[in-house]
C-alpha cells in the first residue's frame, strides 16, 4: 500500500515538472518564440513586457536569469523521478524494460508540452546527444568491460561488428533502393546514395539500447559481450560509412578511387581513435600515480582524461567510442592500483550515476523528439524498412556465425545467434545522426522512418524478445535433450581445454596475453603504478580470488545428504530446475563468477554480511590455509604464521613470489600420493607462503577484500 | 619468436617424442620453450607450483585436478617427455593419418581424449566415477549459486542417466556412451602452431 502512494505521490509529481516546463518560455528552440506572458511567472522575453509598478518590489521573480540551467535540472529531475518511479512500480519492470517506459514518459511530456504550448516541444539536438549525452555511457560501459572475457572473444566480435554492417548497410540501402524504384510515383526522388546513407545509420546496433534491454534478460557473459561488444565496436564502422556517404552526396560524381579512400578511412578511423584512448589511457594512469596527496581529486582525473580522449578524437573526426573505450580499459587497471579505496568507489558510483542519467535522459528525449511537425509517412517506405532492418540482419548472423563457428571453441548456438539478431536495437545514435542529414526534400521521411524503427525495436523487440527466448528453450528441450550428463562433462572438458590452453600458452589468445603480460609487468606496471602498491596487485587479486573460494567453502551448507534423492526418480519441475541452473552456472567459462554487465548496480553480493565475515576470518585464515591446502602441514608453522604477519611490515619480494598455487579445498579423499608430493616441497613453499598471505595483510589496510574481481567494497569496520 | 639459439636437437629424445606424439618439429620447440618458462628453477623438471604459477590455471575450479594429470601417480615433478605426452592428448585428429608402423591407437584418439577427461573425475583410479567424485567435481564446477540438495540431485539424476549397469556408478564405457552426441575431436584439440 505505502508504494502505491509513493508510486501516485511520483507520478503525479512526474507530471508537475512537465507542466512547468510547458509553462516556461522554450529558450532551445530554433524557431521564434511567440508565446504570451504567463500566469504567475515573470515574463522573460526582454522584447514583452508586464506592467509593474515604478516602485520597489518587495517580492519579485527573474526566471531569465536562471533560465538554462533551471530548465536542464528540470529535464534531469524528471528523468531520475521517472526512473525511481519506475522502479518502484513492482511488477511493470519484469514485463517492460526500462527503455520503454521513459520513451512513454518522455512520449507523455512531449504531449503535454505540445499541447499546451502547440508547437513542438524541444528536440534533442545532435550535438547535445553526442557531446555530452553519450560519452558518459560508453565510458561507463568501457570501464566495466570484462576485459578477459572481451580479448578473448575479440575476434568473433570484430568478425560480427566489421563484417556485419557491412553487410547490413549495403543490404538495406540497396533493397530500400530497389523499393524506391518499385514506388517510382512517392519515392521516386530518393537516389541511391540517400538509400545508402539511410541504410547507413539505420543498421548499427544501438549500444545504449541493446544494454537497457539486456539488463533483464539473463544471458550468459559470453552471450552478452558479444552483443554489446559488436554494438560498441561497430561505431567505427557506421560513422565512416555515414560521413562517407555523405561527403559522396557531396561531391559531384563519386568514382571508385572515392569508394577505396573509403575503405582505408575505416582502418584509419578505428585505429585512431585506439590509438588516441591508448594514449590519454597511459597518460592518465601516470597522473593518478602522483595522487597520493591530493586523494580527494583522484577520481576527477579519471573523467576528464577519458572525456578529453573522446573530444580530441571527435576532433580528428576519428572513432570517439573507440576512444573512450580504449582510454578506460587502459587505465583502469593501473588507476585502481594507485587511487585509495574511496577514490575508487567514488569512480565508480559517478560512472554509474552520470551513465543512469545520460540514458534515462535519451530515452525520454527520444519519447518527446517523437511529438513533432516534422513527420512525413509513406507505408510503403516505413514498413519495407522494418523489415529489412529485421531480414537482413537475421541472415547477416546466421551466415557469420555459421562460417565462424568452425573456428570457435565454444559455439554460438542457435539460441544464441537468435539472441543476437532479435537483439539488434537501435536507439538514439541513430536517431541524432538522421537529424545531421544535408536537407533534401525526403528527409522528413527519413525521421519519420527512423522514429519508427527505433520506437519498434525498442518496444516490440525489447518487450518480446524474453518470451520468445523462453519460448526457444522449451521447443529446444522439446526436441534433443541434452542429457544432464552431457551438460556436465561437457563443461568439464571445457575447463579442462581452458586450463590445457593456460598451461601451453595457446598461441591465439594467450600467447600475446602472455607477451604483454610480461611487457606489463616489467615496464608498464613499474611506471605507471606508485611503489608501494606495486607487488600487491596481483598478489592481492590472487589472494582475494582465494577468499572468496573460501566463502564459498563456508558457505555451503553441511552436507545435507537427502536420504531420500538415491532412490527416487526425479520429477519433471526438478528436472527443468536443475536445467536451469546447469545453463546458469555452467557457462562460466572462465571461472568468473561475475554476473553480466549491470548498468543500475555495482556488483555488490546477495548480502553486504559477506563482505564483513573475510576480515573476521583473517585470523583464522592462516589455520584454515594449513588445514586446507595441504593435508600434511607441520605444526609449527602455525606458530610462525601468526607471528609473521605482524611483524612483517612492507613487501619485501616481488610479486612473483606469488608461485604457490592457491588451492584452499583439496579433494576430501585425499589421495596419498598427491599429500606425498606437497608434503616434500612444504619447507620451501613455507617461506613464500607467509610472504604470500602476509603483505595482504599489511598494505591493503583500509582495503576491503574484493568479492568479485573488479569491485572493492567500503568496509568501516576494518578502518 | 624464432629462437636460433636452441633448435630441435638440442632437446633429448626429440625425434622419438615427435614420432610417438605425431607433433612436428616446430611443435616440440614451442613446447620446449614454454617447458623452460614454466620450470623457473631451471631444473628440467616441473613441480606441481610451477603450475601453480599460472594465475588463470589456478582459478580454475577443476585446476588443480589439471595440474594432477600431469603428475603420474607418486611423481612430484615431471620432465619434458611427460610434459609432451601429456599435450599430446590435445592435439586435433586427424582422419587418415599415415604413419608407418602405427599399430597401437594415436595419443590424440578419441578414446586417449576421452580417457584423459574420465581420469580427472577418477581421482583415485579405481576405473569409475562415482557418487563422491561426481559431487566434488560438481561442487567445484558450479560454485555458490547452488545448494548442497540440488548439488545431490543433478548427481543423482546424471548417474541414473548413464549407470547402465546400475552398480551405481560411472565406468568408462558409460561415460563415452553419455558423451557420443558431443564433437570430442572438435571440442577437446587445441590448435597448436602449425
Amino acid at each position: 500500500m505505502a508504494a502505491l502512494w509513493t508510486l501516485s505521490l511520483l507520478l503525479s509529481a512526474c507530471l508537475f515538472w512537465p507542466a512547468c516546463l510547458a509553462l516556461t518560455p522554450p529558450a532551445e528552440l530554433p524557431q521564434p518564440h511567440n508565446l504570451p506572458p504567463l500566469l504567475g511567472i515573470n515574463s522573460s522575453d526582454g522584447s514583452l513586457s508586464v506592467d509593474l509598478p515604478i516602485a520597489l518590489r518587495v517580492f519579485s521573480v527573474d526566471y531569465h536569469h536562471v533560465q538554462a540551467p533551471f530548465e536542464i535540472v528540470l529535464w534531469i529531475m524528471l528523468a531520475s523521478l521517472a526512473k525511481l518511479g519506475f522502479h518502484w512500480s513492482g511488477r511493470v519492470p519484469a514485463v517492460v524494460p526500462e527503455s520503454c517506459l521513459l520513451i512513454m514518459v518522455g512520449l507523455l511530456v512531449g504531449g503535454v508540452i505540445y499541447g499546451v504550448r502547440h508547437s513542438a516541444p524541444p528536440t534533442l539536438s545532435a550535438d547535445a546527444f553526442f557531446l555530452f549525452l553519450l560519452p558518459p555511457i560508453v565510458l561507463d560501459a568501457g570501464y566495466f568491460l570484462p576485459g578477459r572475457l572481451f580479448f578473448e572473444n575479440l575476434g568473433t566480435i570484430l568478425w560480427y561488428a566489421v563484417l556485419g554492417t557491412l553487410w547490413n548497410v549495403l543490404g538495406i540501402g540497396l533493397s530500400l533502393y530497389g523499393v524506391c524504384l518499385l514506388a517510382q510515383s512517392s519515392l521516386g526522388d530518393i537516389s541511391l546514395l540517400h538509400c545508402l546513407l539511410f541504410g547507413s545509420l539505420i543498421a548499427a546496433v544501438d549500444p545504449v539500447a541493446v544494454l537497457s534491454v539486456f539488463q533483464e534478460m539473463h544471458v550468459n557473459e559470453q552471450l552478452h559481450i558479444l552483443v554489446f561488444g559488436e554494438s560498441l565496436l561497430n561505431d567505427a564502422v557506421t560513422v565512416v560509412l555515414y560521413k562517407l556517404f555523405e561527403s559522396f552526396l557531396r561531391l559531384p560524381s563519386v568514382s571508385g578511387l572515392d569508394v577505396l579512400l573509403g575503405g582505408c578511412r575505416v582502418v584509419v578511423v578505428g585505429l585512431g581513435g585506439l590509438f588516441v584512448g591508448l594514449f590519454f589511457g597511459l597518460v592518465a594512469a601516470l597522473t593518478s600515480r602522483f595522487t597520493s596527496r591530493a586523494q580527494v581529486i583522484a577520481p576527477l582525473f579519471v573523467f576528464l582524461y577519458s572525456y578529453l580522449s573522446y573530444l580530441t578524437s571527435e576532433m580528428l573526426h576519428l572513432s570517439g567510442i573507440m576512444a573512450i573505450v580504449t582510454c578506460a580499459v587502459t587505465m583502469k587497471q593501473y588507476v585502481e592500483a594507485n587511487v585509495s579505496e574511496r577514490s575508487n568507489t567514488s569512480i565508480q558510483y559517478f560512472l554509474k550515476m552520470w551513465s543512469s542519467v545520460s540514458e534515462t535522459l535519451i530515452f525520454i528525449f527520444l519519447g518527446v523528439s517523437t511529438i513533432q511537425d516534422v513527420h512525413m509517412w509513406s507505408w510503403p517506405f516505413v514498413c519495407s524498412t522494418l523489415l529489412l532492418c529485421l531480414v537482413w540482419r537475421a541472415t547477416g548472423v546466421l551466415l557469420l556465425t555459421a562460417v565462424v563457428n568452425k573456428l570457435r571453441r565454444n559455439a554460438v548456438t542457435f539460441r544464441d545467434q537468435f539472441i543476437i539478431a532479435y537483439g539488434g536495437l537501435r536507439g538514439a545514435i541513430c536517431f541524432s545522426l538522421v537529424f545531421l542529414i544535408d536537407d533534401f526534400p525526403k528527409k522528413r521521411l527519413f525521421i519519420t522512418t527512423t522514429i519508427v524503427v527505433i520506437l519498434f525495436t525498442v518496444f516490440v523487440q525489447g518487450m518480446t524478445i524474453k518470451p520468445l527466448v523462453e519460448l526457444l528453450d522449451v521447443k529446444r528441450k522439446k526436441r534433443a535433450l541434452p542429457t544432464v550428463s552431457e551438460e556436465i562433462h561437457s563443461r568439464l572438458i571445457d575447463h579442462l581445454l581452458a586450463g590445457i590452453e593456460d598451461v601451453v600458452g595457446y598461441w591465439g589468445q594467450h600467447y600475446w596475453k602472455d607477451k604483454f603480460e610480461q611487457f606489463n609487468r616489467k615496464y608498464l606496471r613499474r611506471f605507471l603504478i606508485r611503489e608501494d602498491h606495486q607487488a600487491a596487485s596481483s598478489i592481492l587479486r590472487v589472494y582475494q580470488e582465494l577468499e572468496r573460494r573460501e566463502q564459498r567453502g563456508d558457505e555451503e551448507a553441511p552436507a545435507l545428504v537427502d536420504p531420500r534423492s538415491h532412490s527416487r526418480p526425479l520429477l519433471p519441475e526438478e528436472m527443468d530446475s536443475i536445467r536451469r541452473i546447469l545453463s546458469r552456472n555452467l557457462q562460466n567459462f572462465n571461472n568468473k563468477q561475475t554476473q553480466a554487465y549491470s548498468r543500475h548496480t555495482l556488483h555488490q553480493d546477495a548480502t553486504m554480511d559477506r563482505t564483513r565475515k573475510p576480515l573476521y576470518r583473517h585470523q583464522s585464515l592462516a589455520e584454515r590455509y594449513t588445514y586446507n591446502t595441504i593435508t600434511h602441514w607441520p605444526q609449527g608453522e602455525d606458530g610462525e604464521f601468526n607471528g609473521s604477519r605482524r611483524v612483517r611490515a612492507g613487501l619485501s619480494r616481488s610479486h612473483t613470489v606469488c608461485s604457490l598455487s592457491p588451492r584452499p579445498v583439496l579433494q576430501d579423499s585425499s589421495v596419498p600420493a598427491a599429500s606425498a608430493q606437497t608434503g616434500q616441497v612444504d619447507p620451501k613453499s613455507s617461506a613464500s607462503r607467509e610472504d604470500q598471505i602476509s603483505p595482504q595483510h599489511q598494505a591493503p589496510v583500509e582495503r576491503a577484500p574484493k568479492k568479485q574481481i573488479s569491485f572493492v567494497l567500503e568496509n568501516e569496520k576494518q578502518q | 619468436m624464432g629462437s636460433n639459439s636452441s633448435s630441435v636437437n638440442n632437446i633429448p629424445n626429440a625425434q622419438e617424442l615427435m614420432q610417438e606424439t605425431g607433433f612436428s618439429a616446430a611443435h616440440i620447440l614451442r613446447l620446449h620453450e614454454r617447458f623452460e618458462f614454466l620450470d623457473k628453477d631451471k631444473r628440467g623438471q616441473l613441480s606441481p607450483q610451477d603450475f601453480g604459477a599460472l594465475p588463470e590455471l589456478a582459478l580454475n575450479p577443476i585446476g588443480d585436478r589439471i595440474i594432477g594429470a600431469f603428475f603420474s601417480p607418486g611423481q612430484e615433478t615431471v620432465d619434458f617427455a611427460s610434459f609432451v605426452r601429456i599435450l599430446a592428448h590435445f592435439r586435433p585428429t586427424e582422419t587418415n593419418r599415415t604413419r608407418d608402423g602405427a599399430q597401437q591407437e594415436p595419443v590424440n584418439s578419441k578414446t586417449r581424449k576421452l580417457k584423459f577427461a574420465f581420469q580427472l573425475y577418477d581421482q583415485d583410479r579405481d576405473g569409475k566415477i562415482s557418487r563422491a567424485e561426481l559431487l566434488q567435481v560438481l561442487r567445484a564446477m558450479l560454485g555458490i549459486q547452488v545448494t548442497e540438495e540440488q548439488l545431490q540431485s543433478i548427481a543423482e539424476r546424471a548417474i541414473q542417466e548413464a549407470d547402465l549397469d546400475k552398480d551405481d556408478a560411472i565406468s568408462f564405457d558409460e561415460f563415452r556412451k553419455s558423451l557420443e552426441k558431443v564433437d570430442i575431436d572438435h571440442k577437446m584439440s587445441i590448435r597448436f602452431l602449425r
